[in-house]
C-alpha cells in the first residue's frame, strides 16, 4: 500500500443519509490544531476520527541532538500549561541517572511551583469550559486569579508560561523575597472567590443539563485506553502519581486524591474543581515550611549519564507524563520517549462522543482538556 | 419641483421622509446598542471594554461599521450567488419593515393600522427565510447546520411568543398598537393583568430571546460548535447587515414587549399618588418609551453574558414540553380573567 492509499483508507466514507464535516484544524473548540472528521446523521455523531500531526515538531528526535541540560527546555512546548511539571519530569529523570540528591529547599520550591502550575492550568480549563459552553463571562473570572499566579512566576524566574525554572540538581535561582507573601495572598483571594466558580457554572441548570450523563466513560474503557489524570479519576480509577510514586516533596504533604465514579462530563468537571482546592491545601502546607539551605546542588557543566535506561513519571495537570530515557554514556540522550497524558486521553474521545450531538462533542472536548502540542509533540 | 411639494404628492413625500427618519433613528440606536452591549459585557467581566476610539470608546461602534464598509464582501466560488446576495438584504429589510406600526410617542407613529401586532409578528417571521437562504446558498456545511437549527428554533418559538402576545391582545381587546397602549392608560398590563400577564411576559421574554438567536439560544451561530453558523461565509458589509439585523430585531422585540406589557409610552402611575403621577407626566412620552426599551435591551444583554448555551434537543424540549403547554393554559386562564372582568 502506498502512502496515498494508506491515507485514503483512513478517511471516513459516508452514505447518502449522512454527511461528513471537518472540525478543525482551525476551529474554535479544538483549542489548537486538532483535526476531527465527523460523520453526522443530522446532528448525531455516527463516526469520529482524529487526525494528528499538524503541530508535530519532533521534540523527541530533536532531543537526541541536544545535551541533557538543553533538551529539558523543549518539553515546555509540549503541554505548555504544565510547562514547569514537564521540566520537572526531565530533571528528575536526569537526577535519577546521576544519582544526585536534590536539596530539600529545591524539592519544596519545585513542588510549590508545580502546584501553582496545576492551579493556573485548571483555572484556564475552567474558563475555556465556560467559553465552549457558550458562557463567555467565566473566562474572565478564571483569568483574574490566573494572572496573579503568572505574575508570581514572572517575578520568580522572569517568564510567565514556559518558565524553564527547573534545572538538574535543583532550580535555576532562589525564590523572590516576595514569593511567600504573594502566594499566601493568592490562596486567600482564591479561597474567597472560588464560590463564584460554583455560582457561574457548577450550579447553572443549563450547564448541568449539558454535562450530566454526557460523554460517559466506563472504568473498563478508561483502563483499556490508558487514560490518566482527572479523566481517569472521574471514572473511578485511582491513578494519582503524586500518591502512588511520590516525587520531590509530595511524600511530606497530605492531600486527598479526588475520585468520582459517574464517568460523565460533570464528574470530570467536579474532579478538576476539587483538585484546585487540594492544590491549595498542598501549597498551604508547604508555603510556611520552605527549608533553608541550598537551592541547587552543583552539577558538572557537561552531564554524562551512565549507560542504561531511566524512567520517571509525574502527574501533570492533565494526567501522567512519563519520560523514558536511554543513555549510551555520551553527553546526549540516545533516545527519549514521552508518554504524554493528552495523547492517551484523546483515545477516549470516540467512545465518549458516538451517538451524541455536536453540542455534546464540544462539552466532551472541554471536559478532556486537551492540549494539542502535547498530543503531537 | 413644485409638483413634488404640491398637495397631491405631499403625503407620499411625508411618508418617505418619516420612514427615512425612523430608519436612521433605528440604525443609530442599533449602533448605540452595540456600544452598550460591549460596555455592559465588559463591566460584567471586570474589564473596561472599548476605550481607545473617542472618549470612553464611544466611537468604537462607528469605527467598526466603517471598517466593515471598507472590507471586500467575498462570495464563495461554489455558492448560489443570487440567493447568497439577496439573503442579507432580505433579513435587514424585514427587520426594518417591522418598525412601521410601532408607536414611539402619542404623535410619532408611522402607520397606525388596526392589525399592528399581527403585522409585526407575521413580518418578523419572514426573516427566517433569509437565514435559511444564507445557510443554504453558502455551500458550507457549518452554514447549513446553523440555518437548519435556526429554522427549527424560530418556527417553534414563534408559537409561544404568539400565544403570549395573544394573551394581552385578548385582555385589551385590540390588535392595533395604539389601541393596546391606550388600554394601559390606567395601568400597565404587567400590573393589572394579574398572574396571566406576568406568566405571558416571562414566556414572551424567553421565546423572543430564542427568536432573536441570542445566547442562551444562539445555536444558529454557536461559535464553538459551528464557527459562525449561517453567516460563516459572509464578510464585509453583507456580514454587517446580518449583524445590524440582529440588533434591530433586538429593538423590535424590546419595543413590542414594551408596547404590550409595559405600557408603551405611558408614564408610570400609582393610584392615589397625585404628586408623583403629576411629576411622571412631566417626562416626555418618547423618553418613557425609550427608557423602557433600553431596560428590556439590558435584560436581553444580561441573559447573553450570564448563561451557557443550550443543546438543540434541550432547546426544542423547552419549547414543546414546557413553554407551549404553559402558554396555552395561561391563555385559557387569561380568557377567564378577562371574561369575569377581574382586571382593574
Amino acid at each position: 500500500m502506498n502512502m496515498e492509499q494508506h491515507i485514503e483508507s483512513h478517511i471516513i466514507q459516508s452514505s447518502d443519509d449522512e454527511f461528513i464535516i471537518n472540525v478543525g484544524p482551525q476551529h474554535p473548540s479544538t483549542h489548537g490544531v486538532l483535526h476531527l472528521q465527523l460523520k453526522l446523521d443530522g446532528e448525531k455523531i455516527v463516526d469520529l476520527r482524529p487526525f494528528l500531526g499538524y503541530i508535530h515538531r519532533g521534540i523527541e528526535k530533536m532531543s537526541e541532538s541536544l545535551t541533557y541540560k538543553q533538551f529539558i527546555y523543549l518539553t515546555s512546548r509540549m503541554d505548555y500549561l504544565s510547562a514547569h511539571i514537564n521540566n520537572q519530569a526531565c530533571c528528575l529523570v536526569i537526577e535519577k541517572g546521576l544519582q544526585t540528591e536534590v536539596p530539600e529547599r529545591a524539592k519544596v520550591i519545585r513542588t510549590l511551583m508545580a502546584e501553582l502550575t496545576r492551579l493556573a492550568s485548571h483555572q484556564l480549563w475552567w474558563g475555556s469550559t465556560g467559553l465552549d459552553m457558550g458562557a463567555v463571562s467565566p473566562f474572565f473570572y478564571a483569568f483574574r486569579e490566573r494572572e496573579m499566579i503568572l505574575e508570581i512566576f514572572e517575578e520568580t524566574c522572569g517568564s510567565r508560561l514556559t518558565m524553564n525554572y527547573c534545572v538538574p540538581g535543583g532550580v535555576m535561582n532562589d525564590i523572590h523575597p516576595d514569593f511567600v507573601r504573594k502566594v499566601k495572598q493568592l490562596i486567600k483571594q482564591f479561597r474567597e472567590n472560588i464560590h463564584e466558580y460554583d455560582e457561574l457554572l457548577t450550579g447553572n441548570p443549563i450547564f448541568q443539563s449539558r454535562t450530566q450523563g454526557i460523554g460517559y466513560l466506563s472504568k473498563e474503557d478508561a483502563i483499556a485506553l490508558s487514560c490518566s489524570g482527572p479523566v481517569a479519576r472521574a471514572s473511578g480509577i485511582s491513578c494519582d502519581v503524586r500518591k502512588k510514586n511520590p516525587y520531590d516533596a509530595y511524600d511530606r504533604v497530605s492531600f486527598d486524591e479526588i475520585i468520582a465514579t459517574e464517568g460523565d462530563c460533570f464528574a470530570r468537571y467536579r474532579v478538576r474543581l476539587e483538585e484546585m482546592k487540594q492544590s491549595m491545601n498542598i501549597i498551604e502546607q508547604l508555603i510556611d515550611n520552605i527549608p533553608t539551605g541550598e537551592y541547587r546542588t552543583k552539577i558538572k557543566g557537561i552531564i554524562k549519564l551512565p549507560v542504561g535506561e531511566y524512567y520517571q513519571r509525574v502527574e501533570t495537570a492533565r494526567g501522567e507524563l512519563g519520560v523514558y530515557l536511554v543513555s549510551d554514556g555520551s553527553n546526549k540522550p540516545y533516545r527519549i520517549k514521552f508518554r504524554t497524558p493528552n495523547f492517551s486521553n484523546l483515545g477516549a474521545l470516540k467512545p465518549m462522543s458516538l451517538g451524541g450531538k455536536i453540542g455534546d462533542l464540544v462539552a466532551i472536548m472541554a471536559s478532556l482538556d486537551l492540549i494539542i502540542p502535547d498530543i503531537d509533540r | 419641483m413644485n409638483d413634488i411639494f404640491g398637495p397631491l404628492w405631499a403625503p407620499y413625500v411625508g411618508y418617505i421622509l418619516v420612514g427615512l427618519v425612523i430608519i436612521t433613528l433605528v440604525v443609530v440606536m442599533a449602533v448605540i446598542s452595540i456600544y452598550l452591549e460591549r460596555k455592559i459585557a465588559a463591566f460584567m467581566q471586570m474589564r473596561l471594554g472599548p476605550m481607545r476610539v473617542g472618549k470612553w470608546g464611544t466611537l468604537q461602534a462607528f469605527a467598526d461599521v466603517f471598517k466593515l464598509m471598507l472590507k471586500e464582501s467575498l462570495t464563495p466560488a461554489q455558492a448560489d450567488k443570487q440567493l447568497f446576495h439577496i439573503a442579507p438584504y432580505l433579513v435587514l429589510t424585514v427587520s426594518f419593515l417591522a418598525f412601521a406600526p410601532i408607536a414611539f410617542s402619542p404623535t410619532l407613529q408611522l402607520w397606525d393600522m388596526n392589525i399592528g401586532v399581527l403585522y409585526i409578528t407575521s413580518i418578523s417571521s419572514v426573516g427566517v427565510i433569509g437565514i435559511l437562504m444564507a445557510g443554504w446558498s453558502s455551500n458550507n456545511k457549518y452554514s447549513l447546520l446553523g440555518a437548519m437549527r435556526s429554522g427549527a428554533q424560530i418556527v417553534s418559538y414563534e408559537l409561544s411568543a404568539g400565544i403570549a402576545i395573544l394573551t394581552i391582545v385578548m385582555m385589551s381587546g385590540s390588535l392595533s398598537v395604539s389601541g393596546i397602549i391606550q388600554s394601559q392608560a390606567d395601568g400597565w398590563w404587567i400590573f393589572k393583568g394579574h398572574i396571566p400577564a406576568i406568566i405571558a411576559f416571562v414566556i414572551f421574554a424567553i421565546a423572543s430571546t430564542a427568536e432573536l438567536n441570542r445566547a442562551p439560544f444562539d445555536l444558529a451561530e454557536a461559535e464553538q460548535e459551528l464557527t459562525a453558523g449561517f453567516h460563516t461565509e459572509y464578510s464585509g458589509m453583507q456580514f454587517a447587515m446580518f449583524f445590524l439585523a440582529e440588533y434591530t430585531n433586538m429593538f423590535i422585540v424590546s419595543m413590542l414587549g414594551t408596547t404590550l406589557f409595559l405600557g408603551g409610552w405611558m408614564p408610570l402611575h400609582i393610584a392615589n399618588w397625585e404628586t408623583f403621577n403629576h411629576l411622571m407626566d412631566k417626562i416626555p412620552p418618547f423618553l418613557w418609551f425609550f427608557g423602557k426599551v433600553f431596560i428590556s435591551l439590558f435584560m436581553i444583554i444580561w441573559f447573553r453574558w450570564t448563561f451557557p448555551r443550550l443543546r438543540i434537543d434541550q432547546l426544542l424540549k423547552l419549547e414543546w414540553k414546557y413553554l407551549l403547554p404553559i402558554g396555552m393554559v395561561n391563555l385559557v386562564i387569561g380568557a377567564i380573567v378577562t371574561w369575569l372582568g377581574w382586571i382593574f
